[in-house]
């Protein structure tokens, strides 16, 4: 089988990730160069200078690239859309698919389950996810207190936000390439079409409908 | 070194499959023109538009395709923030493949991006900014991040040619502004603002006040049609001896309105909804039309050019005509659709900008909020 050359990008955490991959048509996703900074305030400046980095680094045109892996969240809005318009509008420019990762997923994937994984949601809360012994997710993603969080069966807890959880804490922090791209491995190699590029957001828009008129004058 | 700053549409491969229909042959366009593509994210709307640069510098509009999300905003009576952003990523993609396929242009054709990058709302613009630089990257051309406001100026070019030197009055539900232009693409002098709501927030807040629908100025518009405007006279902001000459405000107006209303309601009267309309937009229209005249006049400047989503309002269209025509100043103002934001605005922009040959913008920059109008290019 063919091997896929990917694009992974992931700004749904502070980590703003961009990875060149080669897939191979057996085994694992082989990294090419890797872009991450941690800058929770800056996703829209370094993204796509991190994506032609690694291009170059790895001596790949964008005419060549194959597909584009995009973590979907969750993960704080403004950011998180970031990641996932670029992701769109630069698979759209090349005319390839662009495949939706749950970012979770991803940190999961280079954990050793069962594992819990969260990350920062704000506001005292975190995102997470349960994934059992073979990496399965069993429950989630949902966004929630970190004492709301029921440990399952998992006995170890991954991504930014695990050491809120109370369990032995293990690698990585953020999605890596090679997790976002070894989720979507198989409809990669097979050529699948990808699902819906939704983001997981988990929230609702913070809006008030106006109540009724406030007076000027006293009644 | 950035490889993707040169025009290098001859640096792409053919047949890439980009899937978007070849541009028609024998539309005329020489082989010296540039095809320009602007994204819009600003506010509400998701605009994107495609222009057309010839050798002499004029503008054709191509394309202009909006999706707009202001029907998801008005049960909160104004635009919500978070709503306009996820709406933007939702319609991106679909609206830049709509206006390839309107102007009949393959992505390959494509010269440059432009892209609003402020002022605006900062999670709106983001979603631009960042579709527009993967866009650059992706087709390997320069990348051009430009001011919203003298982007509503620039596409006044696209209807009625080159532009002389200018007074720009720029109404919106997020700008009122008098500015002095001297040439499109070129850092423009800030000559009166608001000091509080912007006029087209007058608008939907008197609307509101009236039992009409958002955005306000449309409805408002249409009730006034059977309206006296002089049946109330509301006052005129700033308008005192003692005023900012070139000023605005609108707060106290609005809280005019709301006093009479309630009076009203209070003595049992029906409120009379077209006069109250038409008063209201009849004050607005007299103090926006006397402050530019009147900067136009302590200027010397012969041109007056109207643009945002006001400028659609039929009295301050007439009242704008009769000043103007009695002042001896031209006006000139772009039909309705190019004067609520859109991306053909920031197209044309772009174009007037690649000309000029203004060093493109770097991939890096950020989505700028408060970007002042003496910057027209980020
Ligand atoms: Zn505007």
């Amino acid at each position: 089988m063919q091997s896929v050359l990917v694009l992974a990008i992931d700004t749904a955490t502070p980590a703003v990730t961009a990875g060149l991959l080669r897939l191979p048509g057996d085994g694992p996703p082989e990294l090419l160069a890797r872009r991450v900074t941690v800058d929770n305030r800056a996703h829209a400046e370094l993204l796509t200078p991190s994506i032609r980095a690694v291009l170059a680094e790895a001596g790949v045109a964008a005419a060549d690239l194959d597909a584009v892996v995009c973590g979907a969240g969750p993960g704080p809005f403004t950011g998180l859309r970031v990641g996932m318009v670029t992701a769109a509008a630069f698979a759209d420019g090349l005319g390839i698919p662009v495949h939706p990762v749950c970012s979770l997923d991803a940190i999961a994937h280079e954990a050793v389950g069962p594992v819990l994984v969260a990350t920062d949601a704000r506001r005292r809360e975190v995102y997470w996810a349960r994934y059992d012994a073979a990496g399965a997710r069993v429950d989630g993603p949902h966004v929630a207190r970190p004492a709301g969080v029921p440990a399952g069966g998992a006995v170890r807890a991954a991504g930014a936000a695990a050491a809120m959880l109370g369990l032995p804490v293990v690698a990585p922090e953020y999605p890596g390439p090679v997790g976002l791209v070894a989720v979507v491995a198989a409809e990669l190699r097979r050529g699948a079409p990808p699902a819906a590029l939704t983001p997981l957001y988990l929230r609702r828009p913070d809006a008030v409908e106006p109540g009724a008129r406030k007076r000027v004058t006293p009644a | 070194m950035s490889a993707g700053r040169g025009r290098g549409i001859d640096a792409r491969p053919a047949g890439q499959g980009r899937g978007i229909d070849a541009r028609p042959a024998g539309q005329g366009r020489g082989i010296d023109t540039a095809v320009v593509l602007g994204i819009e994210t600003s506010c509400d709307e998701t605009g994107v538009g495609i222009v057309a640069l010839a050798a002499d510098g004029a503008v054709t509009l191509l394309a202009d395709e909006i999706a707009s999300s202001v029907d998801d905003h008005a049960r909160f009576g104004g635009v919500v923030p978070e709503v306009a952003s996820r709406a933007h990523l939702q319609a991106m993609v679909p609206a830049v493949r709509r206006a390839l396929r309107t102007a009949g242009v393959a992505a390959s054709d494509v010269d440059a991006v432009a892209v609003t990058a402020g002022p605006g709302l900062a999670g709106a613009l983001l979603v631009g900014v960042a579709a527009a630089k993967a866009y650059a990257a992706a087709w390997d051309v320069p990348l051009y991040g430009v001011n919203h406001l003298a982007a509503h100026v620039a596409v006044d070019t696209v209807e009625h040619g080159p532009l002389p030197p200018a007074l720009a009055l720029l109404v919106s539900g997020g700008h009122s502004s008098l500015l002095q232009v001297s040439s499109v693409a070129e850092p423009m002098d800030p000559v009166g603002a608001t000091i509080d709501d912007a006029a087209g927030e007058a608008f939907d807040k008197v609307a509101r006040l009236l039992g009409l629908g958002f955005p306000g100025g449309p409805y408002i518009d249409n009730a006034a049609r059977a309206g006296d405007a002089g049946s109330v006279w509301f006052p005129r902001g700033l308008t005192g001896p003692r005023d900012a000459r070139y000023d605005f405000s609108f707060a106290g107006l609005k809280t005019a309105v709301a006093r009479h209303v309630e009076a009203l309601e209070r003595e049992g009267t029906p409120v009379p909804i077209a006069d109250v309309a038409a008063a209201f937009q009849e004050a607005v229209a007299d103090v926006l039309t006397a402050k530019a005249l009147r900067a136009a006049a302590d200027r010397g400047i012969e041109t007056l050019l109207i643009g945002g989503g006001v400028a659609a309002n039929s009295r301050l269209r007439a009242l704008a005509e009769r000043r103007c025509a009695a002042a001896g100043v031209r006006l000139r103002v772009p039909r309705p659709r190019l004067c609520t934001d859109n991306g053909a605005m920031v197209a044309a922009l772009g174009a007037h900008l690649l000309h000029a040959g203004a060093v493109p913008s770097d991939l890096g920059i950020p989505a700028e909020p408060a970007l002042a109008v003496t910057t027209p290019l980020v």
